[in-house]
């Protein structure tokens, strides 16, 4: 399928800079209406260009995983506009959106979100088996994603058979076996004590080293936003700050 | 996405799951596995009236004094009897018919040391082609024997194992009431026919049974077979005149005799069957109606179920086409499993009924690839609404999914 085609790089206002790859213009999320109505984002905007890794912090219920739906094309934002790679994302339709995610993008989760009852394998192979990758390729693809983040040997355990890191990390596979060139991330080590979340980190950071691949990611600590090289951090749905971890964190 | 890769994930899916995939198919399996019983076996049991029918004689009237509205052996009032000139001008009057008189009496037949009631038949030669049971080996009754009332008979199978205990009956003496009878021939095996055993039986010219066991000469049941197929409607009419005629009645309301076709009784009981077959068929489909409400209930349970799979295939870029198809197939997949499993059974729960009741096996590949399409369809229409409700989940509502 060639959507590079259909998403490709537009940018009209950079020239020396990598071309945006997410570009946000007003964006407002919206739940509820009249007295109980929420403004989970309220007139977002904000551009992340190619390569870069960005870190979006913020309290609880600021709309951090709200923008990151929005980027993820999970969900569509009440108002303003989308430019994915200079295509407008609100012109797209359910089933071009999930090839827009299917293509470019790959999914981390808090809750490592692996389909239960599966082997880790299986779990990898899955971004694949829908882009009709031939069974005996995707086996390998599936075994090579799952030795770069050094799971080698736990190919047939089953989710409840793994430890939280280990299955982050077959979840981390599973996002890149289609080599998207953006990782999202929600809280990914959010539920991962801190040795775990440093190495789940370390493996990102290198693997965003490697492949030149942009990277969102939400997380409550500091520490953890310090491995990106900017920081968006919102409050109660607005952008306030954007920086380096060390202006937006001190 | 390859269609292989589906069926893998169906079947994956419908594994993982083995108890209530059995449960789920089990309302499919019981309503093919009955429609698919039933109609064999209604089929079966009209195959074998038409086969006793057929061995019955086919073409087959009987003719009787009286007035009742049953079949053959029904209640005869006490109207003037037949005798062997009612015979007699039948075969003569109405043209391509073959007539044989029959008079049965039961009176105890004595063979060595065995004595049994056995039911005795007075005809003539005739009557092996009238009622198509033919002579096994032996001679037919001679003229002579016939115009004199000879005492000779011809027996039945079923006297050599009871009676003669397997011994050659051929030119031996037995004993029918006070007659001392000389065995001349023996039947064509025949086997059960209408619960009778056509076998226990001996015959004797009709007028040796008048004059040595019936003390009358009395005919109690002419048999015509019209030798033209398709005929006998027409034959029965010319019967029917011709008795009216001998017996001086002006109008049918006064018969005092009847005249039935035993392919009226075959249509009658066939239709009967038929019947039967298709009220018991309604009830097996509703029940595979019943089946596929039940997959469909299945099927929502295990939507809901895996909204959170489905946000997660979604996410991956799973397409609405993806995830339809999916439950589509696994929808699909339990049913046709199943229609197949009933269709087994029903295929083998109607070969032990037909062998235990000596039927015949018939198997109707219509009513099996019906089965099977219909399983196969019931997949597809109650599987599609949960598909759809699966298919049309927002990716992040589902990914919330608790
Ligand atoms: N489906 C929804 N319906 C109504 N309100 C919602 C919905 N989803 C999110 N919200 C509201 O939008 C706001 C932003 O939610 P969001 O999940 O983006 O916060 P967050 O920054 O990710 O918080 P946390 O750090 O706790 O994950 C919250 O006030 C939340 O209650
Ligand atoms: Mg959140």
């Amino acid at each position: 399928m060639s959507n590079s085609a259909r998403f490709g790089n537009h940018d009209p206002d950079a020239r020396d800079l990598p071309p945006a790859v997410i570009r946000m213009r007003n964006i407002f999320k919206i739940y509820g209406s009249g007295s109980a109505e929420v403004r989970a984002l309220d007139g977002v905007d904000l551009t992340i260009r190619e390569g870069e890794f960005v870190a979006i912090m913020g309290p609880s219920g600021s709309g951090k995983s709200t923008c990151m739906n929005m980027i993820g094309c999970l969900d569509v934002p009440s108002a303003g506009e989308y430019l994915f790679r200079g295509v407008n994302v609100g012109g797209l339709d359910r089933d071009e959106l999930a090839l827009l995610r299917r293509h470019f993008m790959g999914f981390i989760f808090q809750s490592f979100n692996l389909l239960p009852r599966v082997t880790a394998l299986a779990n990898v192979e899955l971004p694949l088996i829908y882009d009709g990758v031939r069974r005996s390729e995707r086996k390998a693809r599936a075994r090579e994603a799952l030795r770069i983040v050094g799971l080698s040997g736990r190919e047939p355990a089953t989710p409840n058979q793994l430890s939280g890191g280990q299955q982050q990390r077959v979840a981390i596979a599973r996002a890149l076996v289609t080599e998207p060139p953006v990782l999202l991330a929600d809280e990914p080590t959010g539920n991962l004590d801190t040795g775990m979340a440093d190495s789940i980190m370390v493996q990102l950071a290198q693997i965003r080293a490697e492949r030149g691949i942009t990277i969102v990611m939400v997380t409550h600590e500091p520490d953890i936003a310090r491995y990106a090289d900017r920081v968006l951090y919102f409050v109660d749905g607005k952008l306030v700050k954007d920086g380096t971890p060390d202006e937006v964190l001190s | 996405m390859r269609w292989l890769d589906i069926f893998v994930m169906a079947f994956q899916a419908i594994v993982r799951n083995k108890l209530r995939s059995f449960l789920t198919t089990l309302g499919i399996i019981i309503g093919v596995g009955s429609v698919v019983a039933m109609v064999h076996l209604g089929q079966s049991a009209t195959r074998s009236v038409t086969d006793e029918i057929a061995s019955i004689g086919s073409n087959l009237l009987f003719v009787m004094p009286g007035t009742a509205q049953r079949g053959p052996g029904g209640v005869r009032t006490s109207a003037e009897p037949f005798d062997l000139e009612d015979v007699e001008a039948i075969a003569q009057e109405v043209p391509e018919v073959l007539v044989a008189p029959a008079i049965t009496v039961n009176p105890t037949v004595v063979i060595g040391n065995a004595n049994e009631t056995i039911p005795v038949v007075g005809t003539d030669n005739n009557y092996f082609v009238v009622r198509n049971h033919g002579i096994a080996y032996g001679r037919a009754f001679d003229p002579d024997e016939l115009n004199a009332g000879s005492a000779v008979c011809i027996i039945g199978t079923t006297l050599i194992d009871e009676m003669y205990l397997g011994q050659e009956p051929l030119g031996t003496t037995l004993r029918v009431g006070r007659t001392a009878c000389r065995v001349i021939a023996v039947l064509e095996e025949k086997g059960q026919s209408m619960g009778q055993d056509r076998d226990k039986t001996i015959l004797m010219p009709v007028k040796a049974v008048q004059r040595r066991l019936l003390g009358s000469l009395d005919v109690q049941t002419i048999f015509v077979s019209a030798l033209i197929d398709g005929s006998t409607g027409r034959v029965q009419k010319d019967i029917e005149s011709l008795l009216r005629q001998r017996r001086h009645i002006t109008s049918p309301e006064d018969d005092d005799f009847y005249v039935r076709d035993t392919q009226d009784i075959a249509n009658a009981l066939a239709s009967t069957t038929n019947t039967m077959t298709i009220l018991l068929g309604a009830i097996a489909a509703v029940s595979l109606l019943v089946g596929g409400i039940g997959i469909m209930n299945i099927m929502l349970v295990s939507v809901t179920e895996r909204t959170r799979e489905i946000g997660i295939r979604l996410a991956i870029g799973a397409r609405t086409r993806d995830v339809l198809t999916q439950f589509l197939v696994e929808s699909i997949a339990l049913s046709t499993l199943g229609g197949i499993i009933g269709l087994l059974l029903g295929i083998g729960g109607t070969w032990l009924v037909t062998s235990r009741l000596d039927m015949p096996f018939l198997l109707a590949p219509g009513v099996m690839l019906l089965g099977f399409f219909f399983s196969v369809a019931i997949g597809v229409i109650f599987g599609f609404f949960p598909a759809r409700k699966a298919a049309r989940l927002n990716p992040i509502d589902a990914l919330r999914h608790e």
